[in-house]
């Protein structure tokens, strides 16, 4: 490699200069000040200087604590029912300036449950942002296996040798070159309440039988709903990936497992399955690291609601950052956002360095 | 290949092509529906999604919604934004990157090894997490333009493109790709006492018209479907890309659907057109991202 005639500093930094220097201005060093801003309460524009706050940005995110709330006793000690319920004191009793509880200053509860007569109770100091947390993760893990799995699914079926296979390729990978944003407005014209496409389309083939459903505006299907069209959105990208692992396993080893007169299914199993442990595992990070990125079906289809039940930690970056100009609360979930990603890398590194 | 056995016969045919044809179904129902409704007023447009003439062009025709479009919001000037913002970036990131990666692969310079792999690291950090201090310093970046200096690049056609210019997956791509060519070549150019710049030219980039493509295909739907970023930096109505442009529409108290439909065909069907014409290289395209694990 280090010839004399390769030997060139000055030409070398002179060619590679306009793309370090722009990666190093629009990517590393925003990166870099996402971690600084992080540790201030930097606003977008404010008369006020800019202060070092430490972690309290954190703290206000991620703050949690777990509270046991006693009944109310009447002088007897007996726990007060009122209409068939335990009655117990308010909880912001504890949580607003009470002295004698200062790590619940400012809390609110995010979910409680019944032990005995007592009460216990999850305080987040951001409830909001619990949720959007909860949420990314339950995205992001239905959508990687679910995904790259009918994924291989198409894949499969698109990697048989068969007239016109081409063009089912060409529309199967279709809505990948489709924006996102087109994609969510059609899907919430689909997913409309009463009357819509959806519906009409289910009650359709069950003969009536099916019930119009609110699909966007219902707790329990607006992130399912969301799920199911970033699926049928992003599902091509990687159908296309498997395809080029699959077309990297030889014929010689399916030729030999039909003369040992394998099933399809040992087939599977045996010879292309094996072949594709590194696509697989390339493809799960590529699935999870977009699925973290999650953004444009929100604010298009839900704008986090309903009751936050499509809360997601870029939509929730965003509306802090942009939304309230809270630029330092905006780059702490952005900071959150990449550990969290980096966490997955690493992981990914080192279930390919153990196959290796 | 995978799974073909030789009976391509009879009723195992029919039930591969009815399995082909129903997913082919799945994944078309929307687009078609989105073309076919752009043609018919809201009422029908509306009453038609209760049967299958939701997805044919049947009923009261018309380009009704599409003047009405056109005449609700500068739908030309939204597609000439995006045009000159996606074609300008593409561009000069063919340009930069290949630039960038040509230094990395034929030349030998003090602390090349160490930048390529801070570059290699950039490659997991998602833009959506440095969007929001690339806010704050995108409203105080000076800029010296026609009216002398100024401060702060929201709302203009530099902040749409400058940052997109480099990223590491293009230069990333480059690398893979130039690493594989003869380096004979170059060595035999350089001894004939060709510059590295002419070699660039004349040498390495008329070899790399597949790596110049995936680049370019990739840039393009990156820049092109690009939301987020727009989102944030972009008031003014004269810069404003398509994606952003739909406010127009869909910011009304009640929704002209028809008119959606037409301008997400207006905006979709070129894009569309262009994947078709070129399918087979988009497909490649999007594969060769995968090869970098």
């Amino acid at each position: 490699m280090a010839s004399k005639l390769t030997r060139s500093n000055r030409a070398g930094w002179l060619m590679a200069f306009p793309g370090i220097g722009l990666i190093a201005a629009f990517i590393i060093l925003p990166f870099f000040l996402a971690f600084a801003f992080s540790l201030t309460n930097q606003r977008l524009a404010s008369p006020n200087p800019t202060e070092y706050v430490g972690f309290k940005n954190y703290r206000d995110l991620l703050g949690l604590a777990v509270f046991t709330l006693e009944p109310e006793r009447d002088d007897a000690g007996n726990a007060v029912v009122e209409d068939g319920e335990i009655q117990y004191p308010r909880l912001r009793t504890f949580t607003r300036r009470n002295p004698d509880y200062p790590h619940l200053e400012g809390k609110r509860e995010w979910f409680s449950w019944q032990s005995g007569e007592n009460r216990t109770v999850v305080l987040a100091s951001d409830v909001v942002f619990m949720k959007a947390l909860v949420n990314t993760f339950t995205f992001v893990l239905v959508v990687a296996p679910v995904q790259a799995g009918i994924a291989l699914g198409l894949a499969l079926l698109i990697n048989q040798k068969l007239r016109g296979i081409s063009f089912f390729r060409a529309v199967y990978f279709m809505p990948v070159v489709v924006s996102i944003v087109i994609v969510s407005l059609l899907w919430k014209f689909i997913y409309s309440p009463g009357d819509g496409l959806l519906n009409n389309v289910l009650s359709g083939l069950t003969f009536g039988a099916f019930e119009p459903r609110d699909w966007l505006g219902d707790t329990s299907t607006a992130l399912g709903s969301i799920i199911a069209m970033s699926i049928w959105q992003g599902v091509g990208f990687h159908m296309v990936i498997w395809l080029a692992g699959l077309q990297t396993i030889s014929p010689t080893l399916y030729e030999a497992a039909e003369i040992e007169g394998s099933s399809k299914l040992q087939t599977f199993r045996y010879v292309t399955w094996p072949g594709l442990r590194n696509t697989a595992i390339l493809i799960l990070i590529v699935i999870t690291m977009q699925a973290f990125a999650l953004f444009a079906q929100i604010d298009i289809m839900t704008q986090g609601g309903p009751l936050d039940s499509t809360q997601v930690l870029v939509f929730q970056a965003v509306e802090r950052g942009y939304g309230k100009q809270d630029i330092s609360g905006g780059s702490t979930i952005s900071v959150i956002l990449f550990v969290i990603v980096l966490c997955i890398s690493l992981i990914q590194r080192w279930l390919t360095r153990e196959r290796n | 290949m995978a799974l073909v056995t030789p009976d391509n016969s009879g009723l195992r045919l029919f039930t591969r092509y009815a399995v082909l044809v129903l997913v082919a179904v799945i994944f078309i129902f929307p687009l078609l529906f989105m073309a076919m409704s752009s043609l018919k007023p809201d009422q029908q447009l509306l009453a038609d999604t209760n049967s299958l003439r939701a997805f044919l062009p049947v009923g009261d025709l018309s380009f009704n919604n599409y003047t009405d479009a056109f005449a609700r919001a500068p739908i030309g000037v939204f597609v000439f934004n995006s045009v000159v913002i996606t074609g300008v970036t593409v561009v000069l990131t063919l340009f930069v990157c290949s630039l960038a990666a040509f230094s990395f692969v034929f030349l030998d310079w003090k602390g090349r090894d160490v930048v390529f792999s801070i570059l290699l690291a950039t490659l997991i950090v998602p833009y959506e997490t440095i969007f929001i201090p690339l806010l704050l310093m995108a409203s105080q970046l000076p800029w010296i333009g026609a009216e002398g200096l100024e401060i702060g690049w929201l709302n203009t056609y530099r902040v749409q493109i400058i940052p997109f210019i480099a990223d590491g997956l293009s230069i990333f791509l480059f690398v893979q790709y130039f690493k594989d060519l003869p380096r004979e070549l170059i060595e035999a150019s350089r001894v004939e006492g060709a510059s590295w710049w002419t070699i660039y030219r004349k040498v390495v980039m008329p070899l790399s018209g597949p790596v110049i493509a995936t680049a370019a295909i990739l840039k393009f739907l990156f820049m092109y479907n690009q939301y987020l970023w727009p989102l944030m930096v972009v008031q003014a109505e004269e810069i404003r890309p398509v994606m952003i442009g739909l406010g127009y529409f869909t910011d009304q108290l009640n929704v002209p659907w028809g008119e959606v439909m037409a301008y997400l065909t207006i905006i979709t069907v070129p894009v569309l057109a262009f994947y078709l014409s070129l399918q087979r290289v988009f497909i490649a395209s999007v594969a060769s991202t995968g090869v970098k694990g």
